[in-house]
């Protein structure tokens, strides 16, 4: 629990990796591949604080006791959710797989989630594996990579019709948080790969599962708002938004900000730190001092309270995830009315 | 003027299309060298090796075709650096096998509507930047009878202008200053709303560029370290 100025935030970090990125875990013949990936998510790092930045080496791979100190120790992190991302074109046991994220479930009971993933390519088997990793890790959600590589392929859509077999076994098995991200490969390759409209057709077809569109669909936050305000069951996914713009370009994070808050709202936007790109604690710290300047710039902009910040680090993704808030770090509001209702 | 500074004036009509900015204003140009003879060099890099390939060859085969367009250019050459699918793109751009040519089987079409999608993005974050400055000083129901030719004499008019003309929507002196995605004027009483598309728009293409700033600062560190 963060606390500041006497405000208790409760917070969810919806956006964790437990990654292996290191030489050793490269696909031989892939090695270009698996090593721009990780050199680019390292330089993303570098549009954090200075004093958080890692060597290239402990980026590849960094250890359980670096997570307990970033995530736990340091980082006010209540709950954490992790979003397995396979790439194993690249990864011989895969970037951050769902086995490797839920290795640290153990060592920290109740304060970690793990998400799975599918990938309509996988036919049947992939229906089975989804079923299997429910029953083994009692998983609430997936995080979707539709810019994956496979076997030649360069990515899919939610549209596709297999990728509809995948969403109704996550709705029948109570599966409901899917978390899709978007990257720079799709067929055919003349499209634009960043493309939300299949998340739009998916949230529409299947309206009792929530999408967090991760990273805001970045660089669509355009087409993301637009869907957004449509969907009543599309959320936004902050990570990148404070990691990657509230040091490196303050201005653009107040715009961007101001965005979201007019067309998504408060109460559909859930916190991520994208650890270990970014370590959480600059961006929580940060994130509860933030206001916009008082500039006629941002004058149009809805203000985001102190209540709006508590949902948007932990309560909002705690709602959609079933997480237990303590009663000291509910809203006041909640808090009445939850007094009313025992009296 | 010399050859090379035409070639540099050339490049900086060249438009990364995602973004809508210069690719020289974005640093993407790495080096513009000419030979003794007129051979024209030009090296392109951009933020990360996995930018989008579609917009990485338009950059490329742009650039090309900007280069060419000078007299005296004896030959021109023109090379994506460190990127992963460089191989492809620089094949097909120096002889001119467009997108499909470069990803075999891998395309539906070729790129010419994904640029218009981008051009009229640009089009509207321009034309609300252009449009919320001078509603500063005029009503709403004044600003929707302004003409092109009532426009500001600025790069941003005149981008909005040029992006009209490729985009076949009218763009004479005539025509309204601002205009909806169909060509059509903008009815007063939907000003604000399509103003705050238009911001959203603006303020995404901009942030996009300034993520794409920082990448490329860091590459270029980061290979300086090395």
């Amino acid at each position: 629990m963060y606390e500041k100025d006497g405000e208790r935030y409760f917070v969810v970090d919806s956006h964790l990796h437990f990654w292996d990125a290191s030489p050793e875990n490269w696909v031989p013949g892939q090695e270009r591949y698996a090593k721009g990936w990780i050199e680019c998510f390292h330089a993303y790092q570098t549009l954090a604080p200075p004093e958080t930045h890692w060597p290239l080496e402990k980026f590849q791979k960094y250890t359980e006791e670096d997570f307990q100190h970033d995530v736990f120790d340091e980082g006010y992190v209540d709950v954490g959710i992790f979003q397995s991302t396979y790439l194993k074109e690249w990864y011989v046991n895969g970037f951050n797989a769902i086995d490797q994220n839920a290795s640290l479930l153990e060592r920290f009971p109740g304060q970690l989630k793990v998400n799975g993933r599918f990938d309509p390519r996988d036919g049947e088997a992939g229906l089975r594996q989804l079923e299997e990793d429910h029953a083994r890790y009692g998983i609430q959600g997936v995080k979707l990579y539709t810019a994956e590589w496979r076997q030649g392929s360069r990515g899919w859509s939610l549209a596709d019709p297999a990728a509809g077999a995948y969403l109704e076994k996550c709705q029948e098995l109570g599966i409901n948080n899917i978390h899709v991200h978007k990257g720079p490969t799709i067929w055919p390759l003349d499209k634009d790969s960043f493309d939300v409209r299949d998340v739009d057709y998916a949230a529409t077809t299947y309206p009792e599962l929530n999408f967090i569109v991760e990273h805001v669909g970045l660089p669509r936050i355009e087409d993301f708002c637009f869907m957004a305000t449509q969907e009543p069951n599309v959320y936004a996914g902050l990570s990148v938004v404070i990691g990657g713009f509230m040091h490196a370009r303050p201005r653009f994070f107040n715009k961007v900000m101001g965005e979201l808050l007019f067309w998504v709202g408060e109460d559909k936007m859930l916190f991520g730190s994208d650890y270990g790109i970014w370590l959480p604690k600059w961006q929580i710290e940060r994130f509860v001092d933030w206001e916009f300047p008082d500039d006629p710039e941002y004058s149009d902009y809805p203000r985001l309270t102190t209540e709006g910040k508590k949902k948007i680090l932990g309560l909002n993704a705690a709602r959609l995830y079933g997480i237990d808030v303590p009663a000291e770090a509910l809203p006041v509001a909640d808090g009445a009315r939850l007094v009313e209702e025992a009296a | 003027m010399t050859l090379e500074a035409r070639a540099l004036l050339a490049l900086a009509g060249v438009y990364d299309p995602e973004l809508d900015e210069a690719i020289t204003r974005l640093g993407f140009v790495e080096s513009c060298v000419i030979s003794d003879a007129g051979d024209v060099h030009v090296r392109l890099r951009l933020p990360t090796p996995q930018c989008a390939p579609n917009f990485a060859y338009l950059m490329a085969a742009d650039a090309r075709a900007a280069l060419r367009r000078l007299p005296d250019a004896r030959s021109v050459t023109v090379t994506l650096q460190d990127h992963y699918t460089a191989a492809e793109i620089n094949a097909a751009v120096a002889r001119d096998a467009g997108f499909d040519g470069a990803f075999p089987g891998e395309t539906e079409g070729d790129l010419a509507a994904l640029r218009a999608l981008f051009q009229r993005k640009a089009l509207l974050a321009r034309q609300g930047r252009v449009c919320a400055a001078l509603l500063a000083g005029c009503s709403p129901e004044r600003l929707v009878t302004l003409r092109v030719a009532d426009l500001p004499d600025i790069h941003e008019a005149r981008r909005c202008v040029a992006l009209r003309r490729e985009l076949g929507l009218p763009h004479g002196p005539d025509a309204p200053a601002f205009v909806a995605g169909d060509g059509s004027p903008i009815p007063a009483e939907q000003l604000r709303r399509w103003l705050r598309r238009a911001q959203l728009v603006g303020t995404s293409l901009e942030s996009n560029g300034g993520l794409c700033r920082s990448l490329l600062a860091a590459r270029t560190r980061m290979e300086a370290a090395a």
